[in-house]
């Protein structure tokens, strides 16, 4: 049945990632992977039964009750668990089912977010902790994942399979974290979104769907911190603002072909309106309290990106806005995006000037900046700068890009 | 690549009220922000440092304190940076865009001695 095919990945991601929060939450994130394993179990049954005999009227509350009972089965097998944790549940709610999952949504969100900050531990790397993110909070595949990262499935496997253990070995139970711990781990956390999103955005995969997907997440887990007074802070909602307006780009952005379209060219009547309402508003929402976060920076600026004109007044801005992230955080396109504004509030001449004292010579897109500058100056010396950015990337998408200014300028 | 302080320098009478209007203030700071951003953009910039309130004191041997510095000294410590350079000479040639050299100030340039 075509619809059945539909509904069990799209139900697959959503229901995993809930039933593995809520039994990490429940019985401590030392047994993550049983976790994992329960909940791929509960859908191995429901592929083969609803196969066989259709989607059940309620297919989450099924779900829910296989992975329930599973769970129990399993625990009562598990000694260590006998014995640990059992006592202490039995003292605390000695009539309760112990082994009763809370599937509502406060806990559901509480679980998550509890994992979140677990997952945002200093003590694994940032691509284990986005990894983990994609893995256990949001349900993607390894397979999705790897793709996203351009790697294979064992290299993934074995980075989250590292950082599982390296977690258990320090963080037994997921408290809701005290507002210590959320103001030491909250800009972690919201680098692990920040980053997940860029996966989605940027990625040189060509699977657009999950790509898309990648975003949407990103928003969700934001909005689970904005839902939540502790983490609802100025820049949490500048992130929120500016992955807003990113989004709202995503299906100019991207031809079905898997090729891009740069901001210059795209389709305007395609940018999402909505999200971008969004994005203005969280913008406001953020301009709040005396911290000034990078997020309200690139916010700012992606608010500026929505006025699709060439107004000296906005790039003077936006210059403005690039010279104060700069001057919080050096990042290289940050460095080749003030050179471009340069070039568009100032003159084409003072751009060259600074783009040359960046010296990125290893970054393809260094060269792609210094073809644009030149390509109205000096059209064969573009040429040369857009070759050497030609040979320095690997994305098939980002050469036909380069390829197709070339042409322009022959 | 070697650490260098810069100090700027003014004439105590030409340092700006600290009262300005927002307007004012942006403007004031555009040149400041275009310069830093500059060497930021090159990852030259180590530290964005501060600026100083107008106003201080000086405490001298003998617990002896005065108020300054400007009445010690003719010019006033208005703020410092560092950055990053290969050597003393780069540090001076990348500080010769600084602002304060249009309002009668100067840039002292110091290399950082790790202790």
């Amino acid at each position: 049945m075509a619809n059945q095919s539909e509904l069990i990945p799209h139900l697959f991601r959503i229901e995993y990632r809930k039933i593995v929060a809520v039994l990490c939450s429940k019985f401590s994130f030392e047994y993550v992977e049983l976790a994992e394993d329960i909940a791929s179990e509960t859908f191995l049954a429901a592929s083969e039964l609803w196969g066989q005999k259709g989607i059940p009227e309620n297919p989450t509350a099924w779900l829910y009750t296989v992975a329930k009972n599973k769970a129990k089965n399993q625990l009562l097998r598990n000694t260590n668990f006998q014995k640990k944790i059992k006592i202490q549940l039995d003292q605390d709610s000695s009539k309760e089912d112990i082994y009763e999952l809370d599937m509502s949504d406060k806990n559901i969100e509480d679980s998550q977010l509890k994992m979140m900050f677990l997952i945002a531990d200093s003590s694994i790397g940032v691509e284990a902790q986005i990894g983990l993110a994609l893995r256990i909070l949001c349900g993607f595949g390894i397979t999705e994942i790897a793709d996203s990262f351009l790697t294979n499935k064992e290299t993934i496997n074995k980075r989250l399979n590292r950082a599982k253990e390296k977690l258990r070995e320090i963080n037994l139970s997921l408290e809701i974290p005290n507002e210590k711990e959320i103001k030491n781990r909250l800009d972690t956390v919201l680098i692990i979104i920040y980053l997940l999103f860029n996966q989605g955005y940027y990625s040189s995969t060509q699977d657009i769907e999950v790509k898309k997907d990648f975003c949407l997440e990103a928003i969700r887990l934001c909005y689970l911190l904005l839902n939540n007074p502790l983490t609802n802070q100025p820049k949490t909602n500048a992130l929120m603002s500016l992955i807003c307006f990113h989004t709202s780009r995503f299906d100019a952005r991207h031809q079905t072909n898997g090729q891009i379209v740069l901001f210059e060219d795209q389709d305007i009547n395609l940018w999402n309106q909505e999200l971008i309402l969004k994005g203005e508003y969280f913008l406001n929402q953020s301009a709040t309290g005396n911290k000034l976060s990078k997020y309200h920076l690139e916010a700012a600026i992606a608010y500026w990106h929505t006025q699709k004109n060439n107004e000296i007044e906005k790039w003077s801005q936006i210059l403005n806005l690039y010279n104060q992230l700069l001057i919080l955080e050096y990042s290289p396109i940050a460095a080749l995006n003030r050179a471009y504004a340069i070039s568009k509030a100032e003159s084409i001449e003072k751009a060259i000037e600074e783009a040359l004292k960046l010296k990125l010579e290893s970054n393809h897109f260094y060269f792609i900046l210094l073809g644009e500058l030149y390509k109205s100056k000096d059209a064969h010396l573009a040429i040369q700068y857009f070759e050497k950015a030609f040979n320095l990337t690997n994305s098939s998408s980002e050469k036909e890009v380069i390829k197709k200014k070339i042409d322009l300028l022959r | 690549m070697q650490e260098f302080l810069l100090v700027f320098r003014q004439e105590a009478s030409n340092v700006p009220p600290t009262q300005l209007s927002p307007d004012q203030m942006q403007e004031m700071m555009k040149p400041w922000q275009d310069w830093m951003g500059g060497l930021a953009a090159q990852n030259k910039l180590a530290n964005s440092g501060n600026r100083l309130h107008p106003h201080g004191k000086v405490v001298k041997p003998g617990h002896l304190v005065t108020d300054g510095p400007y009445v010690e000294l003719k010019e006033s410590i208005g703020g410092y940076i560092s950055i990053y350079a290969e050597n003393l000479e780069e540090a001076v040639e990348l500080s010769k865009g600084c602002p304060i050299l249009h309002h009668n100030g100067n840039v002292e340039v110091r290399q950082v001695v790790g202790m």
